[in-house]
């Protein structure tokens, strides 16, 4: 067992299946001679060369471009700098990426990975703090992970870039610097699409995602002090959902809050919402209590910025909604 | 030469039929028909190397047929028969056929640019001396990503070969009204690749030129454009209304029609005889694809399980 920062987990699963396989190739703005903006790609340059690559600034050809590489031999990583530039590559994800296994008969595969990072709380701004989780797990086709982890980090890096499907790998600005433990001798991939119990507990259910679980196991804290116990499940992976991770959950607890970044109407929260009503309304003492982000523009300053994104107080809050 | 006009003449007859088809309310969804540009589909592909790949646009019967696809299961797929190339999932805009390389019909206009610029970097990195050859038309020519993709095939070399096919509209704008300049090769300056202009109704002259640019690319020395000049003269699609092509324009065009110019030029060294017994026959290949097609079944649902939104589950509810 090592402790090591988020951003060095990435790292690590890069080399190792850039090791394991020579097809492997990381593509994206600044990661290669400068490792990246975050530093996730640091060193992999001397190590793989023209393996990896700077571009320019050009994401709806990049993307596109994984798309058809991947569907030609090889297994592109492309990083997206931030999540905000996203709608540059959603022509190549909606209409390109997608469609291809199913609409030319299971013709192809198409091994790819889009690694981008999101979320707010630091001042970047409108066009740099964003969660657009819902924009991109709408799409039929695709698959959706976000891990919070060093760990899933790592083993779900692995699978996206193992998995024959386009996977859209979502990481967190403020997840970068976070440590956790990785057995460096376990190099297995994760199962996408397998929620994990962040912490256990009998009251009510919390369904987070990416940096948002930070929050509730905040939350949860807090709550516990007031002698309610808060179940937490990570979902890591938002398309494909682990609807059995839910439903046990919620079947225990009879009370759910669900949480994501993202801008609340039309947002992921309305879809988990929905996924408890569709498949456990019977379990339900209460109506699902949902904590987003505001739905208007991510403000700059410290003090309006706060009141957009959510944290574990809104969390918290919640949960004593659901549970009054 | 005559094998590139017997896939012409496949290609124009397929056209003339599904226009009968369309008339008697027999097709679904619009139709683009690419009458009087099939030198352009056809010289190209002729020119490839049998595992070359080849991205096309939503008018691209002439790649299909001129890289050799079956007629019956190319017209199984226009009439969305389990028999089609994708099963009757694509239609006629998105046949693929990863098989010979032919990456697909794109009706997203431009996107078969990078998608060709995708694969020749996968070929690039796997070291293998195959070309992806890119055909787009003049619409296409004014997106960002056809910048973008040039710019990077040019900055890395890729082996990638732009092929516009310049048929004079966007759907109804004519290109003066799409274009800051008239002959679009010269773009190919700004991305220091070579560019020409050449005559897009000569199959001859379409074949030489791809078969330059591809070998071009092949030996490592990186993309280059091809302006193909040719004229539509069917209307955007079966959906068209008309109004906007100048009668005398479509007439000045009509009179170049490649398959008239390639008739011509064959009859002189094979006699006309010999020619239109060829035609004839490749008429009567298309005509027995309908027929064989046309009594294919339709295929039956299946849910796409990678597209199910919950682990483990094959699908959602509708």
């Amino acid at each position: 067992m090592a402790t090591i920062r988020y951003a060095e987990a990435l790292n690590l699963a890069l080399r190792e299946e850039m090791a394991r396989d020579d097809t492997v190739f990381v593509f994206g703005e600044d990661v290669a001679t400068y490792g990246g903006v975050f530093k996730v790609t640091q060193g992999l340059r001397d190590a793989y060369g023209d393996r990896v690559r700077d571009t320019p600034i050009s994401e709806q050809t990049l993307t596109a471009m994984a798309v058809t590489a991947a569907m030609t031999g090889t297994r592109p990583v492309l990083e997206i700098m931030y999540a905000d530039f996203l709608p540059l590559s959603l022509d190549a994800l909606v209409n390109q990426a997608s469609i291809y296994h199913y609409i030319w008969n299971e013709q192809v595969t198409m091994p790819f990975v889009l690694r981008t990072q999101g979320g707010g709380g630091v001042g970047t701004g409108a066009q740099h703090a964003k969660s657009l989780d819902a924009m991109v797990a709408h799409i039929p086709g695709l698959k959706v992970v976000a891990p919070v982890t060093p760990a899933d980090a790592r083993a779900l890096l692995k699978a996206a870039i193992r998995d024959p499907h386009p996977v859209i790998f979502l990481e967190h600005k403020l997840l970068y610097n976070l440590r956790g433990e990785v057995d460096e001798a376990d190099e297995a991939p994760a199962e996408i699409g397998r929620a994990r119990v962040a912490r256990a507990g009998r009251d009510v259910t919390i369904l987070a995602t990416s940096r948002m679980v930070l929050e509730a196991q905040k939350a949860a804290e807090e709550l516990a002090g007031e002698g309610v116990s808060a179940e937490v499940i990570d979902l890591r992976s938002l398309r494909p959902l682990d609807l059995d991770a839910i439903t046990a959950s919620v079947a225990r607890t009879n009370h759910a809050v669900v949480v994501n970044e993202g801008w609340r109407f039309c947002g992921y929260t309305a879809e988990l919402a929905a996924t408890i009503m569709d498949h456990a309304f019977d379990d339900l003492d209460a109506p699902v209590e949902r904590v987003a982000a505001r739905d208007m523009p991510i403000p700059y300053a410290e003090t309006l910025e706060r009141e957009v994104i959510p944290d574990s107080a809104d969390i918290a809050a919640a949960a004593r909604r659901a549970l009054a | 030469m005559l094998e590139m006009h017997r896939r012409m003449v496949l290609t124009r007859h397929l056209e003339e039929r599904l226009g009968e088809m369309h008339k008697a309310g027999r097709t679904r969804g619009p139709i683009h028909r690419c009458d009087g540009q099939e030198a352009v589909g056809v010289g190209a592909t002729a020119a490839m190397a049998h595992d070359d790949f080849v991205t096309t646009t939503h008018r691209g019967h002439a790649v299909y047929l001129g890289r050799g696809l079956d007629p019956r299961r190319v017209v199984a797929e226009i009439f969305g028969r389990e028999t089609g190339y994708c099963g009757g999932r694509g239609g006629h805009m998105l046949v693929g056929d990863a098989q010979t390389g032919m990456m697909g019909g794109n009706a997203i206009v431009g996107a078969s640019i990078p998608a060709a610029t995708g694969m020749a970097l996968s070929m690039q990195l796997r070291g293998e001396a195959r070309v992806a050859l890119a055909v787009f038309g003049d619409g296409a020519a004014q997106t960002g990503i056809c910048h973008e993709s040039m710019n990077i095939a040019a900055l890395w070399r890729l082996p990638v070969v732009f092929l516009l096919e310049h048929n004079a509209y966007g759907l109804t704008v004519h290109h003066s009204a799409q274009s800051s300049v008239p002959d679009l090769s010269v773009r190919a300056a700004g991305y220091g690749m070579p560019g020409e202009t050449i005559d897009g109704n000569d199959v001859v002259a379409v074949y030489g030129a791809v078969a330059a640019a591809l070998q071009r690319a092949r030996r490592g020395e990186g993309p280059s454009l091809i302006e193909a000049r040719t004229y539509r003269v069917e209307g955007f699609s079966t959906s068209d209304m008309g109004g906007y092509q100048p009668d005398a324009e479509i007439a000045e065009w009509r009179a170049r029609d490649p398959i008239l110019l390639a008739r011509a030029a064959l009859a002189d060294r094979l006699g006309a005889a010999h020619v239109e017994r060829c035609e004839t026959e490749a008429r009567a290949e298309i005509d027995a694809a309908f027929d064989a097609a046309l009594a294919d079944p339709m295929p039956a649902f299946a849910p796409h399980t990678p597209s199910a939104p919950h682990a483990g589950r094959a699908y959602g509810v509708r």
